[in-house]
């Protein structure tokens, strides 16, 4: 790693590296009574630990100008690594979170693990730390083989890896801790959102410059998902973050926003995190991904264009469906719902665009589990946005809300989709970056998606009973008009169904796992394949695909 | 020019998509986020709305710390069912002073909006140690060593300082005497109780919450809190006319 960075850019790092250093000891001394100085010594030893290894290999030969005729993808493989490493964790740490549903002894008496810690250490796990290391790591890689340009330097890729995985550190140990600003897929507190948005800035950076240097004169369909990814997050981060900290040594922060301003800012977040970072990001892996896999290309240029911009419209309207029927004005939630069920135009094209796009491929899509991976995904993606709109109808929703219908919608599109279609996009990279023939067992790929569909299957309908019987128990009156059932009552009718919840999140966490294995024996294997054409940043047809628009 | 003529020119300039996104994008916010900030039908008027004191925003604090908002609500909707269950809908004053907001998404567990002084401090205590102790089928964890663990009140004086930089008003009198505030909040018979009530109003509860009025804890500060969940301002009691009307 250190050996392909030029004595300039190793002395950045040490720069960098010693920046943070320092920032974490300021924050260690200052909040030693406060469980940021933990944080603080976290970051200090973070900090000196990367002078360490970049000091022990300071003095090593600078990379020779013959890089350049080469992409450069390992960060994209170190993101890999570590999506791997976080989905494994992360869904470890749900199913351990849905069995103390099943016995909320499951604790072992610790504070740090009760359901309400460790709940958002799942959810960042596998959102953050699974989902955004994948965005992360092929956007890279999509970014430089579809501008045909290699990335402008070594170490900022390196910088937003590496500082991305630091944050998502922060978060998880910090909810261990108790540290968490309680703002749903937004808990980490101020100093780790500000670390962020610098993470973010750098990598924002990576693709404008890149794609500044690019020898395609248009910008592929993906790159925008993937600029509109990193630009709304950073818009949606940065304000529903806004806080004062009690001071420089507490954790603890007060969001600037209190009551009804604060749920529609922290919705109009939440939402649109699922917008785009869980849809956007995952649609700019799919159009690169798919179509490479299939041998076909995009269906219609024309739709893609109406579901980006669309997505990008209606999207940033819809948050307020999560309050519908609260001290929310109704106007608000009225928008929210007519923008949601506008949204499945959008949604529908660019799933419909994905799957017409495997016509003339479904051969392959029957023989080859990684091309299904993407198809499944499509299909989930078509189905969670279906549901979607369906959930934010004022009436659907005084049902489905505080539920666990919500939660089955959630993991029907954080599993069915955004965990397939990126299981998809590694199995289809690995073997390219490592310059492997084939993964290491096609096979365990085959198991991987099975046990992956079923565990989905099986979350997903459990769910859907629990919600709905959960629901209609807490609504239902008796003949003398008064309520039928006590809320003990509906928790005792969920008891089998968040046995099979588990059990399904137990599948999928077994699927992970085969992955990883895979990946892992795949890394191992002595090198095979030689270089393909696709792997030079120089202007030559990939696979009879092209990624400009017919037209 | 076909719109498809224009964006085939549009997505060969990296800018120029920039800007469409950060401009497509912004606006469903602005529409939807800032007129909350200015109409002021959005926030009813409640004069007789109460702050938070020390004890309780502490207590508030172990509630987001424990990550209690993740299986309760603290929004009662506008649905016959959830009226009759948990008591007259939520308002929105009733959280004007909550930064963050606790409304949550998910009730694992039954909302809370309504909860004050509903069942008794023993009640909570003995729930709070042990949930199956009191209701056998819950699946909620046990957080007996709240009961153990010593509330850290030294700097609660900050805290409000900047809950008033955020727009509560906490006055220089409140800031000074947090940490007795809290003090005296849970011990009635020491001589910091008066200060209590008279600077949060009479309607201030203060009892020993955990049962014990010589030791401070965390489960002191989190029962307290609990027992004043929605009852910081009567509005959402009277008629609807007079709650919403000014």
């Amino acid at each position: 790693m250190i050996a392909q960075l030029t004595r300039n850019e190793r002395q950045h790092a040490i720069l960098i590296s010693l920046a943070v250093a320092i920032s974490g000891l300021l924050l260690g001394l200052a909040g030693r009574n406060d469980p940021i100085g933990i944080h603080g010594a976290l970051i200090f030893v973070a900090g000196v630990f990367t002078i360490f290894l970049i000091g022990r290999d300071y003095y090593t030969p600078e990379p020779s100008d013959e890089r350049f005729t080469h992409y450069y993808d390992d960060p994209t493989k170190a993101g890999i690594v570590l999506a791997m490493i976080w989905v494994v964790f992360g869904l470890a740490v749900g199913d351990w979170a849905a069995w103390q549903l099943v016995n909320p002894d499951l604790t072992f008496g610790g504070g740090w693990s009760s359901f309400g810690r460790i709940r958002p250490v799942h959810t960042t796990s596998v959102i953050f730390g699974f989902g955004g290391n994948g965005l992360i790591a092929t956007s890279l890689y999509v970014l430089q083989r579809t501008s045909r340009a290699r990335l402008p330097d070594q170490l900022s890729p390196w910088f937003v890896l590496v500082g991305y995985n630091l944050f998502c550190v922060l978060a998880v140990t910090g909810y261990l801790m108790g540290i968490t600003q309680s703002k749903e897929y937004a808990e980490p507190e101020w100093y780790a959102d500000i670390w962020l948005v610098i993470v973010w800035v750098v990598y924002f950076l990576i693709y404008l410059r890149t794609l500044a240097r690019r020898k395609e004169p248009h910008i592929y369909v993906s790159n925008w998902y993937y600029m509109a990814f990193i630009l709304v997050v950073a818009m949606l981060h940065i304000v529903n973050n806004l806080a004062v900290p009690v001071s420089l040594g507490h954790a603890k922060s007060y969001s600037l926003f209190s009551g009804v301003q604060d749920a529609m800012t922290q919705w109009w977040y939440g939402h649109n995190a699922v917008a785009f970072f869980l849809t956007a990001g995952f649609l700019g892996m799919m159009y690169y991904f798919l179509p490479i896999r299939a041998g076909r290309p995009i269906f219609s240029y024309r739709l893609s264009i109406i579901s980006f911009w669309g997505i990008t419209f209606f999207y940033m309207w819809a948050g307020s469906h999560h309050l519908h029927y609260t001290a929310l004005p109704q106007w608000v939630q009225t928008l929210g719902m007519t923008f949601s069920l506008m949204l499945l135009i959008p949604s529908w094209a660019s799933a419909g665009n994905a799957l017409l796009t495997l016509n003339g491929a479904w051969h392959k899509v029957r023989d080859d589990a990684t091309l299904r991976f993407m198809m499944v995904a499509a299909v989930f993606y078509g189905l969670t946005t279906f549901e979607g709109s369906f959930m934010a109808i004022r009436s659907v929703n005084s049902l489905s809300h505080y539920t666990d219908w919500t939660i089955g919608h959630v993991h029907a599109g954080a599993l069915g989709w955004v965990a397939m279609i990126t299981f998809g996009a590694i199995y289809a990279s690995v073997p390219w970056l490592w310059k492997r023939e084939a993964m290491y067992s096609a096979r365990l790929v085959e198991a991987h998606f099975w046990l992956a569909l079923a565990g989905t299957v099986i979350y997903v309908f459990a769910m859907w009973n629990s919600g709905i019987v959960q629901g209609l128990m807490w609504r239902t009156y008796n003949e003398s008009g008064t309520l039928a059932f006590s809320f003990v009552d509906s928790l005792i009718a969920m008891h089998p169904y968040y046995i099979a919840r588990a059990i399904g999140g137990l599948l999928f966490l077994i699927g992970g796992g085969v992955g990883a294995y895979n990946i892992w024996m795949t890394i191992k294997l002595p090198t095979q394949a030689t270089e393909k054409a696709g792997d030079l940043p120089e202007p030559r047809p990939v696979g009879g695909v092209s990624h400009q628009p017919a037209e | 020019m076909s719109i498809f003529g224009f964006h085939y020119r549009l997505e060969r300039k990296a800018i120029g998509l920039v800007l469409g996104i950060i401009a497509v994008a912004s606006i469903g916010g602005l529409v939807e986020i800032a007129p909350l900030f200015t109409i002021h039908q959005t926030v009813e008027d409640a004069p007789d709305m109460r702050l938070y004191t020390p004890l309780e925003l502490a207590g508030r604090n172990i509630y987001i710390r424990e990550g209690c908002y993740a299986c309760h609500s603290q929004m009662i909707r506008t649905l016959r069912d959830e009226v009759d269950r948990y008591g007259p809908y939520s308002l929105a004053v009733e959280s004007k002073y909550d930064h963050p907001m606790l409304w949550g998404s998910k009730r694992t567990g039954p909302d809370l909006a309504r909860i004050g002084e509903k069942y008794s401090d023993q009640w909570h205590v003995a729930h709070l140690i042990n949930p199956r102790d009191v209701v056998p089928v819950s699946i909620m964890p046990a957080y007996d060593w709240l009961l153990s663990t010593e509330l850290r009140t030294d700097d609660l004086d900050l805290h409000l300082k900047a809950q008033r930089a955020v727009g509560v008003p906490y006055t220089n009198d409140m800031i000074a005497n947090a940490p007795l505030d809290a003090y005296g909040q849970s011990n009635p018979d020491s001589p910091q109780a008066e200060g209590v009530t008279k600077r949060y109003g009479k309607a201030t509860t203060v009892r020993a919450f955990d049962g014990r009025a010589s030791q401070l804890t965390e489960m002191d500060a989190l029962v307290a809190y609990l027992q004043v969940l929605g009852r910081l301002t009567d509005a959402a009691h009277k008629p609807i006319a007079q709650a919403g009307a000014e």
